[in-house]
C-alpha cells in the first residue's frame, strides 16, 4: 500500500495541561493511552491474585489462604483478566491505532470515547472494593453458575452484578465508536478489502461485542432478578432451569473467547509481515477465516456443557460445529507460515513474541480440538486440561498479542525506540516461564486434578510445585516489561517515522512522524 | 523440501519415543486413565488417536514454521519474495483441514453412541449432591447413606502427616456389584455438582431440579476414586467420590445389611431416649455433619456459617431449631436435613447443640426427642 501525505506543523493544537487532558480528554491517542495504562494496572491486581492462588497451591494442604478467599481469588482473577486487562488493552490499541491506520483525525465519537474509557475504572472499582467487604467479594467462579451465584451467593453479588453492567455499557459504547470510525472515515481509496488486518479484527470484534454484551447483560438481570425480586428464572424449585443460566451466559461466553483473540490475530499479521519483509500471505483469505471464526463463535456455545445432560443430537452438533472452527483457524495458521516462508527475517522483541504466540497458540488450539470431542471430554471436562487449554490461547494467546503490539508500536507512540536487550530478556525470561507454568497442567489436569481446588491429592503435589514456580517467574519477569515501558517513554534512541525497516509501504501509520502529531491526519492521505 | 521431510521425519520418530515414555504407564500421573470399563478405554484410545493427529499435525507446521524462519533469515542474506496469495494453496490446505477434521469426527462419533446410552440398570442408583458430600440410595431397595469425606482437618491443615489417599477417601464408599449395568441418576439438593469417576469415564452435572443419567458396567472388583467437578462453594475440593465394586454376592450381603440398619432406625424411632444417649449420639453426628461450618467448639464462622453458642434459637426456641434442621434456610448454605436423615439423627442432633458448649447452662435446656420430629412432620403432612 502506497500513500501520500502532507505534512503539516500541529504544534498550536497541544493536550490540556495536568489532570484535566485525562479527565476530560477526547483525544483517541490519549484515550489510548488510559486504557493501556488502566489494563497494565489491572494485570498487575489479576496477577497478584493468581500469585495467592498458585502460593496457596503449591504445596497440598491449606498453608496460606481458607478455600473461601481462594475462590475470591479465582474468580477476581478470571473476571479482571477478561474484562479489566484483556479487552481495555485491544480497545486501548483500537484508539491509538485505527484512526492512524485509516488515514483519519481521531475516532468518530470522541466524547463518547472518554464516557467508554472512565466506566472502566468505576466499574472495577466496584468489584474490586467487594473484596473488603465483611462478607467478601464474588466466590462462584469467573463463570458464576447459577445457583452459586443466585440463592448462594454472598449479597456482594449485587455489586458484582452492577460493575458487569456499568463493563457491558462501555463496551458497547466502545465498538459502537469503532464501527462507525471505521465505516465512515477512511482515507479515499481505502476500500474494505484494502483495509489494515488489525482494522478488520476489530471491525469483526466489535460487531461481537455488541451482538452478546446485551446476552451478558441479560443473563446478570435475570440473576438480579432471582436474588431481589422472587423471580425463578435458575431456581428449579419455583420452575426455573439452572442450565438455562448456562445456555444465555456461554452465548455470551464464547463469542468474548473469540473477542479476546481477534484484535491479536489483526496484530500478530502485521508484525510478522513487517519483519519477514514480504507482505501477509492470503490478505483477503485472513479476512475471510476472521469472519468464519465470527460467525460460527455463535454457534458452538454449549461444547462449554457437555456434562449437562443434553440430548445425543445436541451433543453431536456442538462437537462438530466446533470442530468446524479448526479449519480458519488453522488457515490463519498456515497463512503466517506462508508469510514467513520465503521473507527476510529478523528477531525484534515484537516478531519473537509474535513467533511464539503462533506456535503457542496452535498448540491451545490443539487442546481446544480436543476439548471439542464429547467423549473425551467427558474425562476433560472442569479439569486442569481446560485450565491448561484457555491460559494456552488467552496468555501467549492473547496477552503476547498485545504485548508485542506494545514493543512494534511503543517508538511510534513515544518517538524513542525501546532498549532492545532488555526487550528480548523479557521475551525470553516469558516464555520460558509461560511454558514452565501452563504447559505441565495439561499432564495433571489428564492424570484427574479438577480445577477451582484449593488443595489436591498427593498424587498432583510435584507438578503444582513446579506450576508454582513458573507462575512466580512469570509474574516477576511483568516486572521487567514495566521498567522497559516506563524507560521507552523517557528515554531512547530517536525512532524514524517509519521505525522498522520497509514498515513505510505497510500501512498509513508508518507515514506519521514518531511521536506522531496529536490529531493524527488532519489532512487525509489518499490511498492509491 | 527434501531436508524438511529428513527433519521431520527424524522428528516423528523421536517425539513419540520421548513423550511415550512419560504417558503410558499403568496409572499414569501424566495422562488420563485408561479405566477398567469398555467405554472408558474406548474413551482412552479416541483420546490418544486425536492426540497423535495433532501431534503430527503439529510437527509438520512447526518444522515448515522453524526452518523458514532458519532459512530465511536477513542475518544470513535471504532476500525476500514478493508473492502474498495462492488461491490453491488457500483451497488446498482447508480441504485437507476439513478431511482431518473427518477423519477425527468418525471415531469420536461411534464412541459417543456408545458411551450415550440411558436405558435402565439392572442395579439404579439415586446420587444426589449436597454441599459438601454426596448421598448414595439404591432404589430397587429404598435404602441410602451419605458418604463424607474421612481426611481429617488435621491433615488439612497440616499438623498431622498426609495419609496416602489425602482427599480421596470417605467414611462410607458407593458399593456397586461387578458385571452388572448400573445406572446413576444424579441430581443435586442445593448448587450444582458433578459426579466423577474417572476409571469409569463417567462425568455428570448434578443439577438441582433436574435428573441426569449415566451408566457403568464394572469387570473387576477394585477401588475407583473420583471428585466433584463443578465448582460448589467452599469445600468443592473436599467432597470426593470413591467407589467400591465388588462380587454380586458380597453386594447382596451389603444390601441385605443396610436394609436391616434401616429397619432397626426405624425401630429406634418409637424407643424412649434419655438425655445422655441423645446427647452422646448428637455428638458424633454434629462431628461428621456440623463442624465443618459451624465448627467443633460451635463458634461457627461468621458471618457465613453462624455461630450455635449463644444463639437464640439455640438456647430458647426449640420449635424454631426443628424448622431450620428439618427444611434448611433459604438462601444460604444451611440444607433441609429433614429428608435426609432419620428421626433419631436430627432430634439428638438438636439436643446436643442446645446442651453443648455454655448452651445447657444460658438457655431452656428443653430436650428435643424423635418423636418430636415424627410430630413436626406429621403436622407439615397435615
Amino acid at each position: 500500500m502506497s500513500t501520500v501525505v502532507e505534512s503539516h506543523d500541529h504544534g498550536h493544537h497541544g493536550p490540556a495541561k495536568g489532570l484535566s487532558r485525562w479527565l476530560f480528554t477526547t483525544n483517541h491517542k490519549d484515550i489510548g493511552t488510559l486504557y493501556l495504562w488502566f489494563s497494565f494496572i489491572m494485570l498487575f491486581i489479576g496477577g497478584a491474585m493468581a500469585m495467592v492462588i498458585r502460593a496457596e497451591l503449591f504445596q497440598p494442604g491449606l498453608q496460606i489462604v481458607q478455600p473461601e478467599f481462594f475462590n475470591q481469588m479465582t474468580t477476581n482473577h478470571g473476571l479482571i483478566m477478561v474484562f479489566g486487562v484483556i479487552m481495555p488493552a485491544f480497545v486501548g490499541l483500537a484508539n491509538w491505532m485505527l484512526p492512524m491506520q485509516i488515514g483519519a483525525p481521531d475516532m468518530a465519537l470522541p466524547r463518547l470515547n472518554n464516557l467508554s474509557f472512565w466506566l472502566l475504572p468505576m466499574a472495577f472499582g466496584i468489584l474490586i472494593s467487594t473484596l473488603f467487604m465483611p462478607e467478601g467479594g464474588p466466590n462462584f467462579g469467573w463463570t458464576f453458575y447459577a445457583p452459586l451465584s443466585t440463592t448462594y451467593a454472598p449479597s456482594t453479588v449485587n455489586f458484582f452484578i452492577f460493575s458487569v453492567h456499568v463493563m457491558g455499557v462501555s463496551s458497547i459504547l466502545g465498538s459502537i465508536n469503532i464501527i462507525t470510525t471505521i465505516f465512515n472515515m477512511r482515507a479515499p481509496g481505502m476500500t474494505l478489502m484494502k483495509m489494515p488486518l488489525f482494522v478488520w479484527s476489530w471491525l469483526i470484534t466489535a460487531y461481537l461485542l455488541i451482538a452478546v454484551m446485551p446476552v451478558l447483560a441479560g443473563v446478570v438481570t435475570m440473576m438480579l432478578m432471582d436474588i431481589n425480586f422472587g423471580t425463578s428464572f435458575f431456581n428449579a424449585a419455583g420452575g426455573g432451569d439452572p442450565v438455562l443460566f448456562q445456555h444465555v451466559f456461554w452465548f455470551f461466553g464464547h463469542p468474548e473467547v473469540y473477542i479476546m483473540i481477534l484484535p491479536a490475530f489483526g496484530i500478530v499479521s502485521h508484525i510478522i509481515e513487517t519483519f519477514s519483509r514480504k507482505p501477509i500471505f492470503g490478505y483477503s483469505s485472513m479476512v475471510y477465516a476472521m469472519a468464519s471464526i465470527a460467525i460460527l463463535s455463535f454457534v458452538v456455545w454449549a461444547h462449554h456443557m457437555f456434562t449437562v445432560g443434553m440430548p445425543l443430537a445436541g451433543e453431536l452438533f456442538f462437537m462438530y460445529s466446533t470442530m468446524l472452527i479448526a479449519i480458519p483457524t488453522g488457515v490463519k495458521v498456515f497463512n503466517w507460515v506462508a508469510t514467513m516462508f520465503r521473507g527476510s527475517i529478523t528477531f525484534e522483541t515484537p516478531m519473537l513474541f509474535s513467533i511464539a504466540f503462533v506456535a503457542l497458540f496452535t498448540i491451545g488450539g490443539f487442546s481446544g480440538l480436543m476439548l471439542a470431542i464429547v467423549p473425551a471430554d467427558f474425562q476433560y471436562h472442569d479439569t486442569y486440561f481446560v485450565v491448561a487449554h484457555f491460559h494456552y490461547v488467552l496468555v501467549p494467546g492473547a496477552l503476547f498479542g498485545i504485548i508485542a503490539a506494545a514493543y512494534y508500536w511503543l517508538p511510534k507512540w513515544t518517538g524513542n525506540m525501546y532498549d532492545e536487550t532488555l526487550g528480548k530478556l523479557h521475551f525470553w525470561l516469558t516464555f520460558i516461564s509461560v511454558n514452565v507454568t501452563f504447559f505441565p497442567m495439561h499432564f495433571v489436569g489428564l492424570a484427574g486434578m479438577p480445577r477451582r481446588y484449593p488443595d489436591y491429592a498427593l498424587q498432583f503435589a510435584d507438578f503444582n510445585a513446579l506450576i508454582s514456580v513458573g507462575a512466580f517467574m512469570f509474574g516477576l519477569t511483568q516486572l521487567l516489561f514495566l521498567f522497559i515501558v516506563i524507560k521507552t517513554i523517557r528515554s531512547g534512541k530517536q525512532a524514524k517515522p517509519e521505525v522498522w525497516e520497509g514498515a513505510g509501504d505497510l500501512g498509513l501509520e508508518w507515514t506519521l512522524s514518531s511521536p506522531p502529531p496529536y490529531h493524527s491526519f488532519t489532512v487525509q492521505p489518499q490511498v492509491k | 523440501m527434501a531436508y524438511i521431510k529428513k527433519v521431520s521425519a527424524k522428528l516423528i520418530f523421536a517425539l513419540p519415543l520421548f513423550f511415550s515414555s512419560l504417558i503410558f504407564s499403568e496409572k499414569s500421573d501424566y495422562n488420563m486413565p485408561v479405566g477398567v470399563t469398555d467405554v472408558s478405554e474406548s474413551i482412552f484410545e479416541l483420546h490418544m488417536v486425536i492426540f497423535w493427529i495433532c501431534v503430527v499435525i503439529g510437527i509438520i507446521v512447526f518444522s515448515i514454521m522453524f526452518w523458514s524462519l532458519w532459512k530465511y533469515r536477513k542475518s544470513k542474506g535471504a532476500v525476500a519474495a514478493d508473492f502474498d496469495d495462492n488461491f490453491w494453496l488457500e483451497i488446498g490446505w482447508t480441504v485437507a483441514a476439513t478431511l482431518v477434521l473427518v477423519w477425527m469426527a468418525v471415531p469420536s462419533t461411534q464412541v459417543m453412541v456408545e458411551a450415550y446410552d440411558d436405558a435402565e440398570g439392572e442395579i439404579n442408583i439415586l446420587i444426589t449432591g449436597h454441599q459438601w458430600k454426596w448421598h448414595y440410595e439404591y432404589l430397587e431397595d429404598e435404602v441410602g447413606f451419605f458418604s463424607n469425606l474421612s481426611t481429617s482437618q488435621e491433615q488439612i491443615d497440616g499438623e498431622v502427616p498426609k495419609g496416602e489417599f489425602y482427599l480421596q477417601e470417605v467414611d462410607e464408599p458407593l458399593v456397586i456389584p461387578t458385571n452388572t449395568r448400573v445406572r446413576f441418576l444424579i441430581t443435586g439438593n442445593d448448587v450444582i455438582h458433578s459426579w466423577w469417576v474417572p476409571d469409569f469415564a463417567v462425568k455428570q452435572d448434578a443439577i438441582p431440579g433436574f435428573i441426569n443419567t449415566a451408566w457403568t458396567n464394572v469387570p473387576e472388583p477394585g477401588i475407583f476414586r473420583g471428585a466433584c467437578t463443578e465448582l460448589c462453594g467452599i469445600k468443592h475440593a473436599f467432597m470426593p467420590v470413591v467407589v467400591r465394586a465388588v462380587e454380586r454376592e458380597e453386594f447382596d450381603a451389603f444390601i441385605a445389611e443396610k436394609v436391616a440398619l434401616a429397619e432397626e432406625e426405624r425401630m429406634l424411632t418409637s424407643k424412649v431416649w434419655t438425655k445422655d444417649e441423645l446427647m452422646e449420639r448428637g455428638e458424633s453426628f454434629y462431628a461428621v455433619n456440623c463442624a465443618a461450618c459451624h465448627q467443633a467448639n460451635g463458634q461457627g464462622i461468621p458471618p457465613v456459617f453462624p455461630a450455635l453458642e449463644g444463639s437464640q434459637i439455640a438456647l430458647n426456641d426449640s420449635s424454631k431449631h426443628i424448622e431450620i434442621l428439618m427444611e434448611g434456610v433459604q438462601g444460604s448454605a444451611m440444607a433441609a436435613f429433614g429428608d435426609s436423615y432419620s428421626e433419631v439423627d436430627i432430634a439428638s442432633v438438636i439436643t446436643y447443640t442446645r446442651q453443648a458448649w455454655s448452651n445447657g447452662e444460658n438457655g431452656d435446656g428443653e430436650i428435643v426427642t424423635p418423636q418430636d420430629i415424627v410430630a413436626y412432620k406429621n403436622r407439615i403432612d397435615l
